[in-house]
């Protein structure tokens, strides 16, 4: 089938997820759709597979416009997705799922299902039995079975959203196998991914987002830094920051490994010194945020050892890591960082430990006014922290902090901040450094990253492929490690 | 001053919603709707002996309120606030038994209505053990230790501490005189319980503004995940919630025993804890407000209680206008909250 999308825009709010995207997609193709988080991918396909509304433009199938508001009625007309959570019912087996949405009635069609379902599983060389139960399967398997159920609903477009994330090797070449096949029978396959081997292996032809945007199109094969470059963009030149001196050890792990997000994170082993701002590079969720929460204590490592300034910190309480200085930043302000429904006043009364039974109300609101003037929040005392910008909730945040930390942990400390926010929070951030506490903060901003950190670590499937000082390394190689390729 | 009249608006447009369902449920059951609502009014409020029953059971309503604000404020739905007004009734017995001589009547119920506290706040910090300790939800550990107090107060009475001779679902053998909380004689109602409820009020009133610890339970109520920024330990504060909501149920309970029943009940708590949490939702969980919704919902209790003498009606009909009185009140919030919803959207595009 051909696919034309013309111009398609996904507006939230003042966000352009899609910003004017046109992409066409031959019948009898792999088609990959590359780009780094937040470029749009899955919106993309999600409003192709009908999952979610387009703010304007155009979808033509085979030349003609078609409108459709539901997955139910794209699978009608041909498209069906997989997306990154299998959406199956884990309580009911194998071949329940590949029936429904298939049969109606009330008529027993078991033995009809079961033989079109082994044909399919043979034809594929798939690993399916029909009598498994879902619950019991891999993910991989799960992909399996949701191919083959789009496929029996008579779709021609399949569309896969990262598949490869968390399957192993063998189901992975079985996929790519399946995949090949289909299109050798006409079908049209686009594959989402972040990976560039994938799209190596598998797509006829790519096609990279940006913001939004389209950055190119590419036809097999291709030229990596091509790639790259469409992906992240051109750097800018790299201002060097003031050296500071470094001191002792202040947080060293050794082999840690610790659950959370996607990845998780496995053997980790790292040390991070006195005064020095270290960023942490990689795409959202390949074990940066598990690493500053095991740094900060949030949540307890399953193996490994973790010392601040040589004493052993795992299985301490986060009270103990709070009282040595450690603080975590999480990236999500109002959920993790702020109590919405009380303003900045009262937020400055949590703060304030002291002795006593009553709250100091008057000692609060002074201090709020202070910090609001000096950390330039726009609010009032009174203003609940919902009601300020993103900006200025860390700013807030950031007021809050006290002034003799050992070791700061921020994840994304500027992400949803304009420029000038931004700056103001690397120049405060600068301070901590030069009074020489230690400062590690992650971000998907790899320029970002080069402009204020002093050394790089670089996540990657929950590990860090590549630990460097700022001055010893270049973006490209940077990019290069952030898909991988070490 | 915008909020106020907001929530009078909302307040107004419940109540109409509510006379309009009752309104509909009496004409089915073929009542004259206004007949029954001077029934109600004149049952409650005509005479003074009836607004002193009216008292009595607003106070167990509105210390059971209290503790409820307490634990609302940390987001705990503290179900088994019932069991522990049960609970306190029973520690409450326990010590007055070793009164029944009428020696030294002030000691024993100074230490009873210590015991009484105890006992709440005892059951209540079981639900909340079980919460911080095995992730049981609240609600769950809740209702089954109602199940339990209920039980256990059966098992006193026709057990271990049955009337000489017979053991009956009357309860208990009565209390000396000694050992009841003096009332004003007249409309029986008694000034120490009324007293104790002013007290709570304010106390709560000072605890959930001007504390350290009312600060805390709302900060970790409207957030749990940001705790960890402010250096709170969520679980403390749980129990300490918990502790205050059982300590005021069980305060109920101990008036319940000295000065309503002067015996246990099987149905000492008559089901005022469950009310007292539609009170403190409908009253959008505020100190003052809540005193206000307790007193309507005693006069709703005592005034059916003649419907059906005057006019044929089961009396479970308050049953039936508290229950359109707590849904109305969510489907207007509800409504609200769209409307906003709707309006910042509306902003936004």
């Amino acid at each position: 089938m051909w696919i034309e999308l013309k111009d398609i825009h996904k507006h939230y709010g003042s966000v352009k997820a899609n910003n004017g995207i046109t992409l066409t997609v031959k019948p009898g193709t792999i088609h990959g759709v590359l780009g780094e988080n937040g470029a749009g991918k899955s919106t993309l396909m999600k409003i192709l597979a009908g999952y979610i509304g387009k703010t304007s433009g155009k979808i033509l199938l085979n030349g003609s416009v078609e409108d459709y508001h539901t997955p139910a009625q794209a699978a009608k007309l041909g498209i069906g997705m997989l997306y990154q959570e299998p959406l199956d019912f884990p309580p009911l087996t194998v071949l329940d799922n590949f029936m429904i949405g298939q049969t109606w009635g009330i008529k027993n069609q078991k033995n009809f299902f079961r033989k079109e379902f082994e044909s399919l599983v043979d034809h594929f060389d798939f690993t399916l039995y029909a009598d498994d139960a879902v619950k019991r399967l891999t993910v991989g398997e799960r992909q399996q079975l949701e191919v083959l159920r789009l496929l029996a609903l008579g779709i021609e477009v399949l569309i896969l959203d990262e598949p490869t994330t968390g399957i192993s090797r063998e189901q992975k070449g079985t996929l790519f196998q399946a995949l090949r096949k289909l299109a050798s029978e006409g079908k049209s396959v686009i594959l989402v991914s972040h990976k560039l081997q994938d799209s190596e292996a598998l797509c006829d032809k790519v096609t990279v987002l940006r913001e939004g945007v389209v950055t190119g199109s590419v036809d097999h094969p291709y030229d990596e830094n091509t790639l790259l470059k469409m992906m992240f963009g051109v750097p800018p030149g790299t201002p060097s920051r003031s050296a500071v001196e470094y001191g002792e050890t202040v947080l060293s792990m050794n082999g840690v490994s610790g659950s959370g997000g996607r990845t998780g994170l496995s053997d980790c082993t790292v040390s991070i010194e006195q005064g020095e701002m270290v960023g942490l590079a990689g795409l959202e969720g390949s074990g940066q945020g598990v690493f500053l929460r095991l740094a900060g204590g949030i949540t307890q490592p399953s193996a490994g050892s973790i010392e601040l300034l040589g004493e052993e910190m795992q299985g301490k309480s986060l009270h103990t890591f709070k009282k040595a200085g450690v603080v975590f930043l999480p990236t999500s302000r109002l959920e993790e960082g702020l109590m919405p429904g009380l303003n900045i006043t009262e937020h400055f009364a949590l703060q304030n430990h002291e002795d006593g039974f009553f709250v100091k109300w008057h000692e609060a609101s002074e201090t709020a006014q202070t910090k609001i003037k000096k950390f330039r929040v726009m609010g009032t005392p009174e203003s609940t922290v919902e009601s300020l910008s993103g900006g200025n909730q860390q700013r807030l945040l950031l007021s809050l902090l006290s002034k003799d930390s050992l070791l700061l942990l921020l994840e994304q400390p500027t992400r949803g901040l304009d420029v000038e926010s931004a700056n103001w929070v690397w120049q405060h951030l600068h301070k901590y450094c030069l009074r020489r506490t230690s400062v590690v903060f992650s971000s998907s901003d790899l320029e970002e990253i080069l402009m204020v950190a002093d050394r790089v670590l670089v996540f990657f499937d929950g590990r860090i492929v590549k630990d460097v000082r700022k001055n010893e390394t270049n973006i490209d190689e940077l990019t290069r490690a952030i898909v991988g390729r070490v | 001053m915008e909020i106020f009249i907001r929530y009078s608006r909302e307040l107004v447009l419940t109540l109409i919603v509510v006379f309009a369902f009752t309104t509909l449920v009496l004409l089915l059951a073929g009542a004259p709707p206004l007949a029954a609502y001077y029934q109600i009014f004149k049952g409650s409020l005509g005479s003074w002996v009836k607004l002193g029953h009216v008292i009595r059971v607003w106070i167990p309503l509105t210390l059971c309120a209290c503790g409820l604000l307490y634990t609302f404020r940390i987001n705990l739905w503290n179900i088994g606030v019932e069991g522990q007004v049960m609970m306190g009734a029973v520690f409450t017995t326990f010590v007055l038994r070793f009164g029944m001589d009428g020696h030294m009547p002030f000691m024993y119920l100074c230490a009873a209505f210590i015991a009484g506290i105890a006992g709440g706040a005892i059951w209540a910090l079981i639900a909340g053990y079980l919460k911080i300790k095995g992730g049981i939800h609240e609600i769950f550990a809740g209702l089954g230790l109602n199940f339990v107090a209920q039980a256990i107060i059966l098992w006193l009475i026709f057990g271990p501490w049955k009337r000489p001779g017979i053991a009956s679902m009357s309860g208990t053998e009565l209390l000396p005189r000694e050992l009841w909380l003096s009332y004003v004689s007249h409309i029986r109602l008694s000034p120490v319980g009324l007293t104790l409820v002013a007290i709570a009020i304010v106390v709560t009133a000072l605890m959930l503004r001007y504390t350290k610890i009312g600060l805390y339970l709302r900060a970790i109520g409207s957030n749990l995940n940001a705790a960890h920024m402010f250096d709170l330990d969520p679980r403390v504060y749980m129990l300490v919630a918990m502790i205050f909501a059982g300590g005021f149920a069980g305060l109920a309970g101990s008036i319940q025993v000295t000065g309503v029943y002067h015996r246990l009940l099987p149905a000492i708590s008559s089901n005022y804890g469950y009310l007292a949490l539609l009170v403190v939702m409908l009253s959008n969980y505020n100190v003052w407000v809540s005193p206000a919704v307790a007193f309507f919902f005693a006069c709703l209790n005592v005034g059916s209680i003649q419907l059906p003498m005057m006019l044929q009606l089961d009396s479970s009909l308050s049953g039936v206008i508290q229950g359109a009185l707590v849904l109305a009140a969510l489907a207007v919030h509800a409504w609200r909250m769209r409307s906003k919803r709707l309006e910042e959207q509306a902003y936004h595009e």
